[in-house]
């Protein structure tokens, strides 16, 4: 009876008293996509840890093609036929993709790797995944679209029959997340079993024939993705409706806040002229690789731009793209995250007092609903919602005029998204300036009061609210 | 074609380093016609050949992103082990000699990997503490006091000096290192998996290697080679106590960085290494002949570290070229 390839049964997981999995349960039929999804903490990567083999269940059953089985290391579950496409790209940027595709299982004759044969055989693989790269570049030559497609030839070269991708389009264009999705179908029709992890409910129900929902650590919900729609899914993983994902508030535009004309940086964009007012919330919209960040990086001042003039008489903050490298300091609390860009008004003097920067991270953590212990917590130990809440907070604390955001919610979960979205608004209709970099349509679509679209370096089009459409913004950021 | 367009960038690198240590080569000849007489390359081989086979060792050591700054302690101490064995049993022979330094110099190599892999203690901070541990072990040993050459036995003196071909024992010894570390480094398992733990300890425990073992292993191997390093240093310069090697374990490193090992761990190569000796040795031998003080050997060595360093940063910086990429 047991139609499934792999099955999960009650698995319970604690860290130190920290529970992350309760009776989790997960059934991954031969030739099927099932989407696993649920909020950030939900375990869903605990439960691919436990399939890779990195950590051990505290009870529970695992069932791989009907009998019982345990994946006691990576090995075990590479044995199995168990293959992972991770979001952060495992590679071994210094060794080649053949290299990368066996790594710990080289080809070898009488104990001595045989190189020939790994070429032979990676290249083989590559062939058949229609890769458009070669076997013997450094893997830290490929582009992150690339990696992703190296470690699904990984798993292809292991023969494996489980493959589990954990949010694999998280930094992927269009037109490369089309490539990706290409491959699933095809390992789907080959009869492996694909266990697809996303946010994007857009690439679910394009993409997955059933669903599984978590929600702290249990399994809430399964079935066919047919059968559900994406408020039933919010609904599922949230666990009540989250009243409003873009919670846009109507405001007039101001006064000019920035103006920008025909500025431009070598290699990056070229002859970019707008202009941000008061009240206001800017998209920009284009494909990853379209000089987005850069441009925000010299609006911000990190970079000096080449030609061209910023013109503003306001305080402009960036909450940048990355926020565990550019946006916190990680093992720094979250009191001292916030005081960071604020020392010259917490500390005019040059002396720091705890005590203060206590009082103004408490204001912002009850602002924000940041879930945090208190104020002296790592951020490294919160959430990747909360993480963003913290940068957005220690930006606001300085009450800048213009604050632009670059992804501001990419991989984190629903409510925290709905948060964010929240406080850009509060902070638009308090007269600040907002430039939003995004490349989530239904973001920028939701919460931009106009819309720049940028593709290769340069502006492709300016849309108001109303002319902006998915279509619109698509033919402007692709080449067609 | 394909050929040349596949070679790696360290095998690149590697070429255009050997290109310039000949051009250093050339350079001196041209000064010094007697600099490329057989006799003279066989003594700066001699010379070169300790500094050979610690720096291969250390390069595993760097390789898994650690670093052995108890190196030259570690062959003080076995040296010093050595000539007081041989004192008290002289004329054992040699090999009885070569286990004992070959494992004592293993296990004070493991008493670094063990505290690095089980502890997570950081590599610079065990092996500094380790070094003075292993010098202070010195003096426990000797009680302060030197082994002279009149205490040490013939066969104990002997066996580096011995030649074959033109070359002393040593040298072969550290042509015969070099030769199992090139082929083992391209073609054992082990070599590959302590790369790639080297170069992303994560994704190496996703694919069942332990990076931390793999630290261990590496320690372990570079220990044993500096205490079979250490009754060479012992025996050719015939005499033993508490300071010899002083320093000397920069001089390792610096080979390494200089042949092109790169110290976030991941890359490195053999011959890279003994090309990075091999350069040191030239400087070394050569500026007593030009008449220029030892001072700008260390000088021209923390040149050459830097400008190495950063043209190897310079090739790894990405290039992007936004406006062009594929959309």
């Amino acid at each position: 009876m047991d139609s499934s390839l792999l099955t999960l049964a009650d698995i319970r997981k604690s860290f130190g008293g920290v529970r992350a999995l309760e009776r989790a349960s997960l059934e991954l039929p031969r030739g099927a996509v099932t989407a696993l999804i649920g909020e950030n903490g939900a375990g869903k990567s605990t439960l691919v840890k436990i399939l890779s083999g990195i950590h051990q269940p505290d009870a529970g059953e695992i069932r791989f093609d009907g009998k019982a089985v345990r994946i006691a290391d990576p090995l075990a579950s590479r044995a199995l036929g168990i293959g992972v496409v991770h979001q952060e790209c495992l590679s071994f940027d210094n060794l080649s993709v053949a290299e990368n595709l066996f790594v710990n299982c080289q080809p070898s004759r009488r104990g001595l790797v045989n190189w020939t044969a790994m070429r032979a055989q990676a290249t083989a693989v590559l062939r058949d995944l229609d890769a458009d790269f070669d076997a013997d570049l450094p893997a830290g030559r490929l582009s992150i679209a690339q990696k992703h497609v190296m470690q699904i030839a990984r798993a292809l070269a292991h023969e494996s029959r489980v493959l589990i991708f954990d949010e694999p389009t998280a930094s992927l264009s269009q037109r490369e997340c089309a490539e990706l999705f290409r491959i699933v179908r095809k390992l789907r029709d080959a009869g492996c079993a694909l266990l697809f992890i996303s946010h994007k409910f857009e690439e679910i129900f394009a993409l997955a024939d059933r669903y599984a929902v978590f929600r702290d650590g249990v399994s809430v919900s399964a079935g066919k993705v047919s059968e559900v729609t994406g408020d039933e899914l919010i609904r599922l993983m949230v666990g009540r409706p989250v009243e409003q994902l873009f919670p846009k508030l109507e405001t007039t535009a101001g006064a000019e806040l920035l103006r920008v004309e025909h500025l431009s940086r070598a290699g990056e964009f070229a002859d970019i002229s707008f202009t941000l007012r008061s009240g206001e919330i800017l998209g920009v919209y284009g494909l990853v690789g379209a000089g987005r960040t850069e441009l925000a990086e010299v609006l911000f001042g990190i970079k000096a731009a080449d030609s061209g003039s910023v013109v503003t008489g306001v305080d402009v903050a960036l909450v940048p793209e990355d926020r565990q490298t550019q946006g916190t300091v990680l093992p720094f609390s979250v009191a001292a995250n916030i005081a960071l860009p604020n020392l010259a008004t917490l500390a005019p003097r040059g002396w720091c007092r705890a005590h203060d920067e206590s009082r103004l991270a408490r204001q912002w953590i009850d602002r924000l609903a940041i879930k945090a212990q208190g104020p002296e917590q790592p951020v490294q130990n919160l959430s990747g919602g909360n993480q963003q809440k913290v940068v957005i907070a220690k930006w606001l604390a300085r009450r800048p005029g213009v604050l632009i955001l670059d992804e501001p919610t990419k991989g984190i979960d629903v409510g925290a998204k709905a948060a964010v979205h929240a406080v850009t608004s509060e902070f638009a209709r308090d007269g600040g300036g907002v430039l939003m970099i995004s490349s989530d349509l239904p973001e920028i679509l939701g919460m931009s009061d106009r819309v720049l679209v940028m593709r290769r370096g340069r502006l492709r089009g300016e849309f108001t609210r109303e002319q902006a459409t998915s279509e619109n913004l698509l033919r402007a950021a692709s080449d067609a | 074609m394909s050929g040349i367009r596949t070679l790696s960038g360290h095998t690149r690198r590697d070429l255009a380093f050997a290109a310039l240590t000949l051009a250093l080569f050339l350079a001196v000849t041209f000064a010094f016609p007697g600099f490329a007489a057989p006799r003279n390359l066989a003594g700066l081989l001699d010379d070169t050949a300790i500094l050979i086979m610690l720096a291969l060792g250390q390069m595993l050591v760097i390789l898994v992103r650690g670093i052995d700054l108890s190196i030259a302690a570690n062959l003080a101490l076995c040296g010093m082990l050595a000539a007081v064995f041989d004192r008290a049993w002289p004329g054992m022979g040699v090999a009885p000699i070569l286990v004992l330094t070959l494992v004592s110099g293993a296990l004070l190599g493991a008493f670094n990997g063990v505290l690095v892999w089980k502890l997570r203690l950081p590599p610079i901070v065990v092996t500094l503490g380790t070094m003075s541990i292993y010098r202070g072990a010195i003096y426990l040993l000797s009680k302060g006091a030197w082994v002279n050459e009149n205490e040490m036995s013939r066969g104990f003196l002997a066996f580096p000096r011995g030649e074959f071909l033109g070359l002393t024992l040593l040298s072969w010894l550290a042509l015969a290192v070099t030769a199992v570390f090139v082929v083992a480094l391209r073609r054992s398992r082990l070599a590959r998996d302590l790369y790639a733990a080297g170069g992303n300890p994560e994704a190496a425990n996703y694919s069942g290697i332990d990076a931390g073992r793999m630290q261990f292993v590496a320690y372990t191997i570079c220990g044993a080679l500096a205490g079979v390093c250490g009754y060479l240093w012992v025996a050719r310069f015939a005499v033993a106590y508490t300071d010899i090697a002083l320093g000397f374990e920069l001089s390792v490193i610096a080979a390494c960085l200089i042949g092109g090992v790169a110290i976030a761990g991941g890359v490195g190569s053999a011959v890279g290494v003994v090309l990075g000796c091999l350069f040191i040795g030239i400087i070394r031998s050569s500026l007593p002949l030009v008449g220029i003080s030892a001072f700008w050997q260390m000088f021209i060595n923390g040149v050459v570290i830097l400008v190495a360093v950063l043209l190897s940063a310079r090739q790894r910086e990405y290039k992007r070229t936004i406006l062009e990429v594929r959309a």
